[in-house]
C-alpha cells in the first residue's frame, strides 16, 4: 500500500461568489483499521486563510506546526497576515526543501486575497503548485472528488449554495472510498464570517 | 503479540498492557511491566520493539521530571503527549550512523514504539492520547495497539460509554481481555491494569492466567 494511503484522507476546496469553502473527511485510520472519527485535517492560519493537509497524518501534523511557526514569524516581522498567494509559495518552498526525503502530504490552500478575492490551490508532495479557478481536491478519494466536483460545480455560488454543493461532492466521493469518510468537516469563509459545520454521512 | 489499550472514564483514565517479554518463540518472562509512570499523574503504556520501548519511555519519563525540576510545575498531559510526538517525529527522519562497522553511512533510526498516554490534570480532568510509532498524535476516548486491538477496539466500540465508573470500565477491560485470550492465536496470558485519577497514577490490578514459576523446591 502506498504511504499516501496509510491514514486515508479526503479534501476539497471550492470558490464561490466572494467566498470559498474547504471541506475534509474525519477519519483517521491505520490502513484497514479506523482509529478515530474526529480527526482534524483543516487548519486556520488566519481569519482569511485555511490550509488542509491530506496524506500521512504524522507529516500533516509536523508540516502544520512548521507552517504556523513560519506564519507567526511573518506576522511579527511584517505586522500583517500573509496573503494566500504568498502562503502557497511558502508551502511550496518548504515541501521542495525536502525534495529527496519528502513530507508525504498534499496540501490544499484556500484563502481570501486582496479585495477579498477567493484563492485556492493545491500542490503535490514536493511543492508543485496547481492553481485553479473553480475547485481543487486531494487525498485518497481525489479521483471521485474530481468527478463529483466537475459535475456539481457552478461559478459564482452564494455561501449557502456553495456549502450544499461542496458537502454533497465530499459525501458522495468518500462513500466510494473505504479509507476516508466517517462524516465531514466544512468551513465556509466570507469576508465577514467563518462558518464551521460538521456533516453526518455514512459512518463506515 | 503485544497488546496495549486504554480508555477514559468518569474522572479517571486507565491503560492495560500485556506482560509477556518475548524473543522470537521464547517467552522470557510473563510479568513484564510495560506501563510506565511518567509522573504522579501520567501513565505511558508502550508496545513495540523491547529495547526501544524501555529506552524511549524512560527517556520521556526523565525529560518530564527535568521539566518539573527546572520549572517547578509539572507538564500537563497534552504537553507531555506533544513532547513525546516531537521526539518520535524528529527521530523518524533524523539520520544516525549505520550499525555496520567500518561504514560511515547514515540512515534514519526511528523508534518502533506505539504509545497510549493517559493522564489526569486538575481543572481539565482525564485524557488519553494515541501516539503511533510514526508520530501520529490524536486525543481519544479509547485507544488500542497491536493484534489485540482488533478485538479490544471492537469490544470497546460496542460497550464503551462516556463517563463510566471504575467498576464499569474494569468490567469492559475484562471483556476485552477475555476476547483477546480466546480469539488471538498467540495470546498473551497475563495483563496489567493501571489507573490514573485525581489521586494519582497507580497499578490497579493484574490479570494472570499463568504465574511465573518460582524456584523449584
Amino acid at each position: 500500500m502506498s504511504i499516501f494511503e496509510y491514514n486515508g484522507s479526503a479534501l476539497v476546496a471550492m470558490v464561490g461568489k466572494n467566498c470559498f469553502a474547504i471541506a475534509s473527511d474525519r477519519r483517521l485510520g491505520v490502513q484497514l483499521q479506523t482509529v478515530a472519527t474526529d480527526f482534524q485535517r483543516i487548519f486556520k492560519i488566519h481569519d482569511k486563510l485555511f490550509v488542509g493537509l491530506s496524506g500521512l497524518a504524522t507529516d500533516a501534523q509536523t508540516l502544520y506546526q512548521r507552517l504556523v511557526f513560519r506564519h507567526k514569524l511573518y506576522q511579527l516581522r511584517e505586522e500583517r497576515d500573509m496573503k494566500p498567494e504568498t502562503f502557497a509559495s511558502l508551502v511550496s518552498a518548504i515541501l521542495y526543501e525536502k525534495r529527496f526525503g519528502p513530507y508525504f502530504c498534499q496540501p490544499v490552500i484556500a484563502g481570501l486575497g486582496d479585495e477579498d478575492k477567493p484563492f485556492i490551490c493545491t500542490m503535490d508532495s514536493i511543492g508543485a503548485k496547481e492553481l485553479a479557478k473553480d475547485f481543487v481536491v486531494a487525498g485518497t478519494a481525489s479521483e471521485s472528488l474530481y468527478g463529483a466536483c466537475e459535475s456539481m460545480f457552478k461559478p459564482d455560488m452564494e455561501p449557502e449554495e456553495l456549502f450544499e454543493t461542496i458537502s454533497q461532492a465530499l459525501l458522495s466521493s468518500v462513500d466510494r472510498d473505504c479509507l476516508s469518510g466517517w462524516g465531514g468537516h466544512v468551513y465556509v469563509v466570507t469576508p465577514t464570517e467563518v462558518t464551521e459545520r460538521i456533516l453526518k454521512g455514512r459512518m463506515d | 503479540m503485544e497488546c496495549v489499550f486504554g480508555m477514559v472514564g468518569k474522572e479517571f483514565a486507565l491503560v492495560v498492557a500485556d506482560s509477556s517479554a518475548v524473543h522470537s518463540i521464547l517467552v522470557h518472562k510473563s510479568n513484564e511491566d510495560k506501563i510506565m509512570l511518567l509522573d504522579s499523574h501520567k501513565l505511558m503504556g508502550a508496545s513495540g520493539e523491547p529495547g526501544d520501548r524501555a529506552q524511549f519511555t524512560e527517556y520521556v519519563q526523565k525529560n518530564v521530571a527535568l521539566y518539573h525540576f527546572r520549572n517547578g510545575i509539572p507538564l500537563t498531559t497534552a504537553a507531555a503527549a506533544n513532547f513525546t510526538r516531537g521526539e518520535l517525529a524528529t527521530a523518524l527522519r533524523k539520520e544516525a550512523e549505520k550499525k555496520e562497522k567500518g561504514q560511515n553511512e547514515m540512515e534514519p533510526n526511528p523508534y518502533s514504539v506505539n504509545i497510549v498516554l493517559a493522564g489526569y490534570d486538575k481543572g481539565i480532568g482525564p485524557s488519553l492520547y494515541y501516539i503511533d510509532y510514526i508520530a501520529t498524535l490524536h486525543k481519544v476516548d479509547k485507544a488500542a495497539f497491536g493484534y489485540g486491538s482488533y478485538f479490544s477496539l471492537a469490544m470497546m466500540d460496542r460497550h464503551y460509554r462516556k463517563d463510566m465508573s471504575v467498576e464499569e470500565a474494569i468490567e469492559l477491560v475484562d471483556k476485552c481481555i477475555i476476547e483477546i485470550r480466546s480469539r488471538l492465536v498467540v495470546a498473551p496470558p497475563n495483563f496489567v491494569i493501571k489507573i490514573v485519577d485525581k489521586d494519582g497514577a497507580r497499578e490497579y490490578a493484574w490479570r494472570e492466567s499463568v504465574k511465573d514459576a518460582l524456584s523449584v523446591a
